[in-house]
């Protein structure tokens, strides 16, 4: 598949032109990307949020391809569930029964109680292997990367049973490589953000990080490389907004309006939008065991979000090092709808902005929510507070 | 077998449940007032018989919190905790217990001992993030036992597989690094016999529960899944790795076939052998019962007896002279299978129909527990593609009171009865 191009849109673009085909492909809830890479004979491995290792998929010559939800009424996959649920649940299944997304197969994980029961749900209702990636729940377990390592492999054999290929361990550092740099090139965007968030929006920055999940990674790399020293270059100067830091979009993801309304009375320093595309921190050793060095990774050298425990890492503590890392002067505490992990967790973090007098702005969204304006009052309200305090 | 006659056996479980219960209450009273802390668990794992080692209170908060509900009080403890700024959308169980620590452990039951160390399997997502809560209210140690489950349906590895290897090795690394904690923390030294003989009284348990579990498949049936199996689920879980526990479930055992033996069911007229899947509706317990029992339906059998018992309905037996490699295997295959039986209970349904010759199906999604309910739903659409069972899918929950509505439950539950009746005709008309 090498030499395919699934999003030439960008390609000899404007900067500004580029980056609004970087939102409507975000926003496209027919995902041409997926489309054009499966017509031209390639398979695509479908993998729910958080964190997956797309490197193995990768290494077999398959799209990983991540699940996140999407723009999409569940008119078929309503059905399906109860009525206490979370919009991405119900919405990634959708994307599959409306047969807008075709996957060779689909991986779930341990991340929540709604989603780990998806592998079941798909499994009952598509022929191509469902499973749940058992990523180690307990983090601070001196054989978790042991055990996590057998499970990759494990992984392995699953993928190369469904694409074909024989997923070496030299084709797994080739795309340990592929992946290193996709992170660096993320790393640098957020820097970006943080050092001089009025040369990039904060929807901006968010769907040039946010396609990653839905094209091939080199790709992404491509247009990473090309956009970020057009953003840098930008002439745009800085505005009186205050800093902030948004917390909540590990999972399911606010709609794109959502993220322009809060940016344009905000400079959106940080988030955990699609944490799961930033969660290794650093480069993956490319030397020694592949498989091992990419559990290594997931456990030592890995970001935090509500959904793993680890003790080394209070969600918290992590939360108020964010800010301060990216010198932000308020939070805004989000979940979505009906997630717990994310409700749980707003508790915590509240209390503990309390405790050092960081001012935040709690909130709840959903992925279709449409309406901002009650919230965009009460976000505008909030700014006011402290731009004028 | 001792002389035994229904005035002595028949109801025998329920009574001494009843009194077990107190006696474990009145313990946990004790060693609240002496400042002890307990050992927090949960019924998915509960590591009981590792712990009883270690000479700690062991504190079931999910059975404190449902005791809230069964006893009409739940909503004061969802409102506190509600107030301390949990979500209405988070479970109830865990609100529950955030408002009983906010209280300083009182609980209708008496007052429950503060949490000096919890530990806990990743059965249920929702454990880990309630550990979390008391690791910050009390600063404890807390240890995530890392089950692996099943990875997709039908697909369990066993003993000589090597991806089975890597996950009881896995769960065998942890068990030897939550030793010295539990050390620690009790001040207990681990006695690797005192292991042994909890691990007997466990595989006692085991043994008898999962006879208990098939003696329901008498006709008429010799017990309520749905009530009287929630006192045996308490007992089951509350003296798990005790003589005590074990000695009760032998007598259950007696009770149970002296009762198939004589063809004596429960208090209904059992016109419908129905199964339960979900959790049960607590706030309104009785009643909920009541809607099934009064047209003659008796529950034969749960997904709740399975896992809510942590997969002891497996009759796991644990190899006792390699203590730690075999408690490692058995809490792996058991929770594996409570955990099967929340996930992927389509085949475990259908068995369930043939052996205990069911008329219908309830399920019972509760807004509290995604993880019983996220897919229940699809698993229906599933099991109704495959075989022609009447089912029933209600909604409500197990501890808050504002999402049940007992008039429309009834409603549904009454139109399902009709429906069972009719078909009950229109068969008998076929061979007539």
């Amino acid at each position: 598949m090498s030499g395919l191009v699934t999003f030439p849109a960008w390609h000899d673009r404007p900067l500004d032109e580029a980056l609004y085909a970087c939102r409507e492909l975000l926003d496209d809830p027919d995902y041409p990307t997926v489309r054009r890479w499966r017509e031209a004979g390639g398979k695509v491995v479908g993998h729910f949020q958080v964190y997956f290792p797309e490197e193995i998929v990768h290494a077999a010559g398959a799209l990983p391809f991540k699940v996140r939800g999407g723009p999409v009424e569940p008119a078929q996959a309503d059905s399906h569930f109860g009525s206490y649920l979370c919009s991405i649940v119900k919405s990634s299944l959708e994307l599959v029964l409306s047969h807008r997304i075709e996957l060779e197969m689909f991986v779930t994980h341990p991340i929540c109680d709604a989603a780990r029961n998806l592998a079941a749900v798909w499994g009952r209702n598509f022929d191509y292997p469902c499973q749940i990636l058992y990523l180690p729940q307990n983090a601070n377990s001196a054989h978790a990367a042991e055990y996590l390592r057998g499970e990759y492999d494990r992984l392995r054999r699953a993928v190369e049973q469904v694409t074909g290929g024989h997923v070496t361990d030299d084709g797994l550092r080739a795309s340990l490589a592929v992946f290193n740099e996709n992170r660096a090139l993320l790393r640098e965007l957020y820097a970006l953000k943080r050092a001089t968030p009025w040369l990039v929006a904060a929807e901006d920055a968010y769907a040039l990080m946010a396609i990653g999940g839905m094209i091939p990674r080199e790709e992404h790399n491509a247009l990473l490389r090309t956009v970020l020293p057009l953003l840098r270059a930008r002439p745009a100067k800085r505005q009186d907004r205050i800093r902030v830091a948004f917390e909540g979009g590990f999972c399911e993801q606010p709609p794109l309006d959502l993220i322009r309304m809060i940016g344009q009375s905000c400079y959106v320093v940080d988030d955990d939008l699609m944490i799961g595309l930033r969660w290794i921190l650093d480069d993956v050793a490319v030397h020694g065991d592949p498989l091992r060095n990419l559990a290594e990774a997931y456990l030592e050298h890995s970001s935090y979000s509500p959904v793993q425990h680890d003790l080394r890492k209070p969600k918290e503590r992590m939360l108020l090092e964010r800010l301060r890392g990216a010198d932000a002067q308020a939070a805004i505490v989000t979940a979505a709808k009906m997630c717990e992990p994310g409700l749980e967790e707003q508790v915590a973090y509240t209390r503990a902005l309390d405790k050092e007098g960081v001012p935040y702005f709690v909130s709840e969204f959903e992925e279709n929510m449409t309406s901002f304006e009650h919230l965009e009052v009460q976000l505008e309200t909030f700014v006011e507070n402290i731009l004028f305090e | 077998m001792a002389d035994v006659s229904d005035a002595t056996i028949v109801g025998r479980g329920n009574k001494d449940g009843a009194r077990l219960f107190r006696e474990w209450f009145e313990g946990l009273g004790a060693a609240a007032a002496a400042g002890r802390g307990a050992a927090y668990v949960f019924v998915m794992g509960s590591l009981a018989e590792l712990l009883r080692v270690f000479d700690l209170p062991i504190v079931f908060p999910e059975i404190n919190s449902l005791q809230t509900a069964v006893r009409r009080v739940a909503h004061e403890y969802l409102n506190e905790a509600e107030d301390y700024g949990y979500s209405p959308d988070v479970c109830g169980y865990v609100k529950a217990d955030v408002a009983t620590q906010l209280r300083g452990g009182d609980l209708p039951m008496g007052r429950i001992p503060k949490p000096g160390i919890a530990v806990y399997t990743n059965a249920c997502n929702t454990y880990i993030k309630w550990a979390e809560i008391w690791e910050r209210m009390y600063h404890i140690p807390t240890f995530t036992l890392d089950i692996p489950g099943t990875r997709a349906a039908g697909t369990q590895t066993w003993p000589g597989d090597s991806d089975f290897a890597n996950d009881r090795r896995y769960v065998e690394a942890q068990l030897h690094e939550l030793i010295p904690l539990l050390e620690r923390v009790s001040g207990v030294g681990f006695d690797v016999d005192r292991l042994r003989e909890s691990m007997e009284q466990a595989n006692l348990m085991s043994r008898h529960w999962k006879r208990v579990l098939e003696l329901n498949r008498s006709r008429p049936s010799v017990f309520n899944a749905l009530t009287d199996g929630t006192i045996y689920l308490g007992v089951a879980n509350g003296f798990r790795g005790l003589p005590q526990g074990a000695a009760y479930f032998a007598d259950l055992v007696e009770e149970m076939e002296y009762k198939s033996a004589h063809g004596i069911g429960t208090i209904t007229d059992e016109r419908y052998r129905l199964i339960f899947v979900g959790v049960p509706c607590y706030p309104i317990f009785r009643r909920f019962s009541e809607m099934f029992t009064e047209l003659g339906g008796t529950f034969v059998t749960s997904t709740y007896l399975r896992f809510a018992s942590g997969g002891a309905s497996r009759g796991f037996e644990y190899d006792t002279r390699r203590p730690l490699e075999s408690l490692a295997q058995g809490v792996l295959i058991s929770v594996r299978d409570a955990m099967d039986n929340m996930f992927y209970q389509t085949g475990i349904l259908l068995e369930m129909v043939d052996q205990f010759q069911a008329d219908g199906i309830v399920y019972h999604p509760i807004k509290s527990c995604r993880t019983v309910s996220t897919g229940l739903a699809d698993s229906r659409r599933a099991l109704m593609r495959q075989r022609d069972v009447p089912s029933l899918y209600i909604e409500s929950d197990m501890m808050d009171r504002r999402v049940v509505s007992e008039a429309q439950l009834k409603n549904r539950i009454d139109a399902f009865f009709e429906g069972l009746a009719s078909r009950e005709r229109q068969a008998a008309g076929r061979q007539a």
